[in-house]
């Protein structure tokens, strides 16, 4: 009995991949590098936002679109009086362009973030950290999709 | 129904008080973005994980809002700076407003 279990959560868990897996993005019109800057604008406003203090690791190849990880770390003591306050990921040509936004602080103790992202095609992923003293750093990575999901 | 399944979390070992110990954690959930078709052209609606939130005794410690674009079964690792033993407290939440929820205890020796 308990072995039939294990096999039925294990195929459970196998179908819940599956269908991950199966993740296809059919808006044919992804969005464009100008939605991007209008979703940084509309986040930002028109504060400067500079290259640097941020690195964003992605695999230069993603073989699968549907899970590609993500490590996104920020060059910050990350004490109480100077700390990465937020972290936000943008995809260029995703049919949206927001990703993941995240709210860090001092309790944090170091400024490093993994997830695992979608992309629909090959395409530019930028990160833009938001200090505690309000200044905008960020840090860009061109990613080959091979398979951006599914066909119809 | 709730389309979350299991919970998973894990701590780096042996933390030490003012030091950050790596959390990391997912829960199974499809997160359907919403731009798939099924197999008769229909789209298929959204259904994702919007946010996901950390505290440690009670403070919070990490807030992520979730868009489409995050794989399914999100999963995260992140950092908490050890002070006092206490519990962690882990809380999804999905645009249908189902939860998912977890608790461990942070030991610091």
């Amino acid at each position: 009995m308990a072995r039939k279990s294990v096999v039925n959560g294990r195929r459970r868990a196998l179908r819940a991949i599956g269908a991950g897996a199966c993740l296809l993005i059919v808006r044919p019109a992804a969005a464009t590098p100008e939605e991007l800057a209008a979703a940084l604008r509309e986040m930002f406003g028109d504060r400067p936002i500079t290259p640097g203090r941020v690195k964003l690791d992605i695999p230069r190849l993603a073989e699968n679109g549907n899970l590609v990880p993500v490590v996104l770390s920020v060059d910050s003591p990350m004490s109480e009086q100077d700390y990465v306050a937020s972290l936000h990921v943008f995809a260029e040509r995703n049919p949206l362009p927001r990703i993941l936004d995240v709210e860090l602080g001092p309790l944090n103790g170091r400024a490093r973030i993994v997830t695992r992202i979608r992309l629909a095609v090959s395409q530019q992923v930028r990160a833009v950290a938001v200090m505690s003293d309000g200044t905008l750093w960020s840090a860009a990575a061109d990613v080959e999709v091979t398979v951006g999901g599914c066909d119809p | 129904m709730s389309r979350f399944g299991k919970v998973w979390v894990r701590l780096s070992e042996n933390p030490k008080r003012g030091e950050p110990v790596e959390v990391r954690a997912m829960v199974m959930h499809p997160m359907e973005s919403g731009f798939r078709l099924d197999n008769v052209g229909q789209r298929i609606p959204r259904h994702i994980v919007t946010s996901f939130t950390c505290t440690y005794a009670g403070k919070p410690v990490f807030r992520a809002t979730l868009h489409p674009a995050i794989a399914a079964n999100p999963y995260f690792v992140f950092y908490v700076l050890a002070g006092d033993s206490g519990n962690l407290e882990f809380a999804w939440t999905d645009d249908r407003g189902e939860m998912a929820t977890h608790k461990v205890t942070l030991e610091v020796a």
